[in-house]
């Protein structure tokens, strides 16, 4: 309490001076000053701002702006070459494969050639030579029936002699060659 | 973490209300006195003497040029941290402007840019313990706002002529109303700078003022001192926000009252 009267009697006697009246904003005789050094201050922010800061940053934003278009129009225009590049691939590859299966069909055409050649003239060598060979064998055949003739012609005479007969050649002829037809 | 940090800044504060013993020091906090204006160069405050009012206003000065001129001065396609900060304050207040006021109202853009940068930086200074803050005066707020008031007044006339007292006519209401409202509508256009100024002064001050009678408490209270200074930190952080807060509520109207006059009808 006593403090408290002590703090009010300083206030009064502040006042009483007339340094700090209760509430230095309403202090006229600070407005002068205070008005003065504003406008010097208000004056100068304006300067600053408006010769200096502002078209500096006005033009950092436009330059930005501007290299974010240019970035995103490159990228555009690298993406358009990379659907070019990847369609030229593409058709490069396709190209690629129709010449292969072309050359992989020449080549069979060919070797089908040499093939059908090869086959035809073993075809004929091995028709050549089974020719021959029946040829042969009917040689081999008839000299063997001819034999059998023979022989069946000598038994038989030496049959009928060794049974006591007269052998007529003529008629064992005959009787050998009705046998051996059938 | 956070609450072991809450911990240990209790315990300090209590320790350090014990150590110190605040009722027993010459602690005696007057609220007001923070706002005195005084003078380094002679003995009474003249118009053109070095004040306290003429360091901070420099200093807020020095505040723009390095965040708007120093931090923007690389140019850099990728911003640092200081340019990215410039820039979105450009970016915030030319879009305010556009928003607000129009196409039109853009070559107005660098005197509301000067309004709002000057505001928030001496806000921000005199959030500094034991600093000035020049925009807790009337009649630095008072000065902008009659600035305001005038360019907006004359930008009228000059645009629309006579038309600009179309702003006062409401012409969609009843004919009988309308010389009624044009004497409301014509006070509060008289009353504009009134609140425009004392709105900006008068929030700054009274935070302010209220830091210093919590700083008060904290020297009778002794041991529980602690008490009126987390007040104290709680109000700082609101006082934070009311700084630039008020910078923008100040620059919006700047923009309304811009607006108005270059489109007066209604």
């Amino acid at each position: 309490m006593a403090s408290n009267t002590q703090d009010a009697a300083h206030g009064a006697a502040e006042a009483a001076q007339g340094s700090a009246p209760g509430m230095p904003q309403l202090d006229f005789s600070t407005f002068g000053n205070q008005i003065f050094w504003l406008a010097i201050a208000l004056v100068a922010i304006y300067l600053i701002l408006s010769r200096v800061a502002l078209p500096r940053i006005a033009a950092v934003l436009a330059e930005r702006q501007g290299t974010i278009t240019n970035d995103l129009a490159a990228a555009e225009d690298l993406k358009a070459k990379a659907v070019e590049a990847e369609d030229a691939y593409n058709k490069a590859l396709a190209d690629a494969r129709a010449e292969a299966q072309r050359i992989a069909a020449d080549a069979r055409a060919e070797i089908q050639v040499g093939l059908d050649e090869a086959i035809a003239k073993a075809d004929e060598q091995i028709a050549v030579k089974a020719a021959e060979s029946e040829k042969a064998i009917a040689e081999i055949k008839a000299g063997a029936l001819e034999s059998v003739k023979e022989v069946a012609a000598d038994t038989a005479e030496a049959l009928v002699s060794a049974l006591g007969g007269k052998a007529d050649a003529k008629a064992i002829a005959a009787a050998v060659a009705d046998r051996t037809k059938g | 973490m956070g609450k072991l940090f809450f911990y240990v800044a209790l315990a300090l504060v209590v320790v350090s209300g014990l150590i110190f013993k605040p009722e027993v020091a010459e602690l005696v906090i007057h609220p007001m006195d923070q706002f005195n204006v005084t003078s380094y160069t002679s003995d009474h405050v003249s118009m053109f003497a070095i004040t306290n009012v003429t360091v901070w206003l420099g200093l807020a000065v020095l505040a723009v040029f390095a965040l708007m001129v120093l931090g923007s001065s690389r140019r850099a396609i990728v911003p640092s941290r200081a340019q990215s900060v410039a820039e979105l304050t450009y970016g915030f207040i030319y879009k305010m402007v556009e928003d607000v006021a129009g196409k039109d109202g853009v070559k107005f853009f660098p005197y509301i840019m000067t309004l709002f940068m000057f505001i928030l930086m001496a806000n921000f200074l005199g959030l500094i313990p034991t600093s000035f803050t020049t925009t807790s005066h009337i009649a630095v707020t008072a000065v902008l706002a009659a600035l305001v008031f005038f360019t907006v007044t004359i930008v009228g006339f000059v645009k629309n002529g006579v038309g600009f007292l179309g702003l006062f006519w409401v012409s969609s209401a009843p004919l009988a109303l309308r010389p009624i409202l044009a004497i409301i509508e014509l006070i509060s256009y008289f009353v504009r700078p009134v609140s425009h100024s004392i709105r900006l002064a008068g929030n700054v001050m009274a935070g302010h003022a209220v830091l210093k009678v919590f700083a008060g408490f904290a020297g009778a209270l002794g041991l529980f001192s602690f008490l009126p200074i987390f007040a104290i930190t709680a109000v700082y952080a609101l006082e934070v926000l009311v700084a630039f807060i008020q910078a923008y509520v100040f620059t919006i109207l700047t923009c309304v009252y811009l607006k108005d006059a270059l489109h007066p009808s209604h």
